[in-house]
């Protein structure tokens, strides 16, 4: 899941040095490696797929096999200083459910989605009247993991709704990346190909 | 069982100072017998603890002198292997309550020089662990690489993390609880009175009056040997097959497969185990509640602690399921600790770990290498 290097440096340079995190949908230990090496962080994996887990295990990273949508009960409140969802929320069964948990166990959370609103995806669709085909979204709609797409700014309503927190965001298009302290603005929801959101309760 | 059996070739450890038990009372005179493999290293960091199983001895990774056979963890223990003796100093010692040398029912009490029998003291987990601490300490051992152990040998590792955290550095419970359900309870029951409704038992006197409850042991043997494995493996190992006949018999000899290999399940265990020992040791798992010893929840119990953990379950476990194992997780992940948790999918049942399941030996492998690692081996 973590298969964007930039994705991954910048979630990294969000997270604090020598904190305890927990990366959810963590697959082979990428941005868990990463963050150990660049920031001393004390992390915890948790995946989907054992064989992943074995992966991480292997490299010496804390993973426990489990499923975003049923184990997040596990942890206590605020057990973890920050909680990572990167590019996953979309794959869960229930994206609301677990923004809630994410920001009970975790002090801070973050979040990156791949934007439904990118100018790319509507161009696609409205071109072609089928389900986009992007970059981010490689998949054919019948074989997609992401079951629960939306936009930036679907993700903000969100957000609102729960009362949750935006601290700070960033919008990545092609090369370029825009940090925003709160929220993004409209235009990002449409240049924007992926968001990366800091939250909080 | 006869008496002989200190003769049986392994190391042994005496300890004359009396090792203070659970129930109140003391054990004056410790024996442990013990087999190591692999070098201790010159800072003496590389030494790892395997704690085995009810049924199991110290024979871990060598020919098992009563049986003949190999060790019961050849398949994780010795050169090259996921517990690698060319790099570690693996220990493996006769519990406490055992029968193959380590002090226990069939030994000599001291205060009247006859077998101890049923005089022999109620024992607990925690007492088998105290008993290989005094072991660590002899061999000069400040602090274990890693602590494993499956099934009771779960139950050790668990305490032995309880009890003695500054000892070890990494802790391996498999196929494990923190606790002893009533199901699991139930079974060993069973057994036990399995073994003293035979009249050889001879309350519990049989090595005296020269007697031994084989039929009772080889019972409880069986009961217990259906308890580790599945529906799925033994219907994929015998299904309905008959043995060594065409048509069933309208009798009651063995007439399927499965019948004919608990009997012979039954009947060899009983020339490599001892009655009292198993009602003593099934008895000390019974009483195993590590919140209710240590008067702390799980998660209290290891709050902040430095251990490494790695927690193994099997899909197929219906003995120690994962949902126990994952209990464990949890109030680890509660308390902060440094915790892996790997699920093995497989239809082996509770002995699964004892068999050969690749993706659990990656995982064994790959979380001892990142200790050495760290410990810096």
């Amino acid at each position: 899941m973590n298969n964007n290097r930039t994705d991954l440096e910048l979630i990294t340079s969000l997270v604090e040095e020598g904190i305890r995190i927990l990366d959810v949908g963590c697959g082979n230990g990428e941005l868990l490696q990463s963050l150990k090496d660049k920031k001393n962080v004390k992390g915890q994996g948790l995946e989907l797929k054992q064989e992943r887990v074995n992966q991480c295990v292997s490299k010496g990273l804390s993973a426990i096999q489990g499923n975003a949508d049923s184990d997040l009960s596990l942890y206590p409140n605020q057990s973890f200083d920050c909680v990572i969802l990167s590019q996953t929320i979309q794959a869960t069964n229930n994206p609301k459910n677990i923004l809630i948990e994410l920001v009970r166990i975790g002090k801070k959370a973050i979040v990156s989605i791949p934007n439904f609103g990118f100018w790319k995806v509507r161009l696609g669709f409205a071109t072609y009247g089928k389900m986009p085909i992007t970059k981010k979204l490689s998949n054919n709609w019948y074989d997609t993991p992401n079951i629960h797409l939306c936009s930036i700014l679907d993700f903000v309503d969100l957000c609102r709704e729960l009362n949750i927190k935006i601290e700070k965001t960033i919008v990545l298009s092609s090369n370029k990346t825009k940090s925003y302290n709160g929220s993004p603005s409209n235009w990002s929801n449409f240049f924007g190909e992926e968001a990366i959101f800091l939250i909080k309760n | 069982m006869n008496t002989d059996q200190n003769k049986l070739p392994c190391s042994y450890f005496t300890d004359t100072k009396p090792l203070l038990l659970e129930n109140g009372t003391s054990i004056d005179e410790l024996t442990v017998a013990y087999e190591s493999y692999g070098k201790l290293n010159k800072d003496k960091s590389n030494a790892i603890i395997i704690c085995h199983a009810l049924s199991g001895d110290q024979f871990l990774a060598s020919k098992n002198p009563l049986t003949n056979k190999d060790g019961w963890w050849n398949r994780m223990v010795g050169s090259g292997k996921p517990i690698d003796t060319d790099k570690y100093f693996v220990i493996c010692a006769n519990v406490l309550g055992g029968c193959l040398g380590s002090t226990g029912p069939t030994s000599i009490n001291p205060s009247n020089g006859e077998e101890y029998g049923l005089n022999f003291p109620v024992i607990t987990i925690s007492d088998m662990v105290n008993a290989q601490m005094r072991l660590i300490q002899y061999l000069e051992i400040d602090k274990l690489l890693s602590v494993i152990g499956g099934s009771m040998g779960g139950m050790q590792v668990l305490e032995w993390a309880a009890s003695y955290p500054s000892n070890i550095l990494s802790a391996i419970p498999i196929a494990t609880s923190s606790r002893h359900t009533a199901q699991n309870i139930a079974f060993h029951e069973l057994g036990r009175q399995a073994i003293m409704a035979d009249p050889d038992w001879s309350g519990g006197n049989y090595i005296k009056v020269g007697t031994n409850p084989t039929k009772g042991l080889s019972i409880a043997r069986m009961t217990a040997h259906v308890t580790y494995l599945s529906e799925a493996s033994l219907t994929k190992k015998f299904g309905r097959r008959l043995q060594d006949k065409e048509e069933i018999s309208f009798g009651f000899d063995a007439d399927f497969q499965i019948e004919s290999y608990l009997r012979h399940q039954g009947l060899t265990f009983v020339d490599r185990f001892d009655a009292n020992s198993y009602l003593y040791i099934t008895r000390a798992m019974d009483y195993f509640d590590l919140e209710k010893t240590h008067k702390k929840s799980l998660t209290e119990i290891f709050e902040k602690t430095n251990i490494k953990f790695l927690i193994a379950s099997f899909t197929g476990d219906w003995l120690y399921p994962p949902s126990e194992n994952l209990m464990i997780v949890r109030a680890l992940s509660a308390g902060g600790a440094d915790v892996s948790f790997v699920n093995i999918e497989s239809d082996k049942g509770h002995d699964a770990f004892l068999l050969e399941e690749p993706e659990f030996d990656d995982a064994m492998r790959g979380f001892i290498n990142s200790v050495s690692i760290e410990a810096k081996i």
